[in-house]
């Protein structure tokens, strides 16, 4: 495993589809499930979420000689929930609804096991400039999964997509998809679904 | 006053229960829910902390925090007590009740991640920043209600692995599809209300 020959666009297409953090390694189920009730709920997780990542993934990086091997977790934290902060306080500064919409899940990042899982397996034996890059690719990946995520939520469970009707009141949403069930059960067909395809490929 | 300690109580255990309806530590609960054993004893391990964190940072919050101006600062100085207290309770247990520890030991760490810890916290200083004892009751049975959906989703995880589940679906989505089922129970729930 050369990490410092693998070319940065690879790197990036790693972390959107090969090892995507939602669909593939099952990291940070909470905010999957929780703010996907609609489609401008999971961008605006998914790009807080992502530049978090970027940050901590990149000064993690650069401090990587300075750490000491024994309380690296605990410095990670601290990395990553300082970023935490400085999102938090921005979105509350220029997205209000946002921030009320997605609640505590935004303070609640700096426990997402995607952040650390990358600074512990990619960051800390990587240079800066490609730990940046994992950081876009793992970020977009998590984003791309909301999206898929929140779109189907709101279509079925709201019948609006981006806050637009769809069906013009002709057919009666279901409310249940926005609701907790939905979040479990879409996400669990989801899975399924993409596990079906996956074997198939393999050709079995 | 008693009424709205049951009312707590109640709605921390059911009708806002942690995994079924807000979301919190669903990593856990889908990763530690293979055998009820084990489920049991992740549970224990989380209330035990949950507790201590509740009562650790209301008093930091209260003392510290909001007399300086600092609350920007909760989310940090919140994950830092968690991670220091969970450092300690293992320490603790290993030297004074190592059957216990041996028993728990293996969850210790993965509590710290929990979202479940950090989100009780600071759901405590914004639900109830006056209030000492009911921030620790419903930090206890937040806890409870975790380790109850977490308890269940075992029983019903290890019947399944009898059954013949079509093969993309084993494991994690068959897990999904059963949480959702019993998230719409626990919607059941949700008519309750005690004292407002």
């Amino acid at each position: 495993m050369a990490n410092e020959k693998k070319s940065a666009g690879s790197v990036i297409m790693n972390g959107i589809l090969t090892e995507n953090p939602t669909f593939m390694q099952l990291l940070g189920m909470c905010p999957t499930l929780a703010v996907t009730t609609s489609l401008q709920n999971g961008v605006g997780m998914g790009l807080s979420a992502a530049a978090v990542l970027v940050c901590s993934n990149f000064l993690i990086s650069l401090l990587r000689k300075v750490i000491p091997d024994k309380v690296r977790i605990a410095a990670y934290i601290v990395i990553i929930a300082a970023f935490v902060t400085i999102i938090d306080m921005s979105l509350q500064a220029f997205l209000p609804d946002l921030a009320s919409s997605l609640g505590l899940f935004i303070p609640l990042i700096v426990v997402n096991c995607i952040i650390l899982a990358r600074a512990e397996a990619f960051a800390s034996k990587n240079n800066p400039f490609m730990s940046a890059l994992d950081g876009v690719g793992m970020g977009l990946g998590f984003t791309g999964a909301l999206c898929i995520i929140s779109a189907i939520r709101e279509i079925l469970g709201a019948g609006t997509i981006w806050g637009i009707p769809l069906y013009g009141g002709a057919i009666q949403p279901m409310g249940i998809m926005i609701m907790a069930p939905g979040g479990f059960i879409v996400l669990g067909l989801l899975v399924g679904t993409i596990n079906f395809i996956v074997r198939k490929r393999k050709g079995e | 006053m008693v009424l709205q300690i049951v009312s707590i109580m109640l709605s921390a255990l059911l009708t806002e229960n942690f995994v079924m309806v807000k979301f919190y530590g669903i990593c856990p609960f889908l990763g530690v829910s293979k055998k009820v054993e084990t489920s049991i004893g992740m549970g224990m391990a989380v209330t035990f902390v949950m507790a201590l964190a509740s009562a650790f940072t209301w008093v930091v919050n209260k003392a510290l925090l909001i007399p300086f101006g600092l609350d920007y600062l909760q989310t940090i100085s919140f994950i830092l007590i968690i991670a220091g207290l969970v450092q300690f309770v293992e320490m603790f247990m290993k030297k004074s009740m190592p059957a216990m520890y041996n028993a728990l030991g293996i969850y210790l760490p993965l509590i710290t991640t929990n979202c479940a810890v950090l989100g009780v916290t600071l759901l405590n200083v914004q639900n109830y920043p006056d209030n000492f004892i009911f921030a620790l009751l419903y930090g206890i049975f937040a806890a409870l209600g975790f380790t109850l959906a977490m308890v269940l989703m075992a029983g019903i995880r290890e019947a399944l692995d009898e059954r013949a589940v079509p093969e993309s679906f084993r494991g994690f989505p068959i897990t999904l599809l059963t949480a959702g089922l019993m998230a719409i129970a626990f919607m059941g729930f949700s008519g309750f209300s005690i004292g407002g």
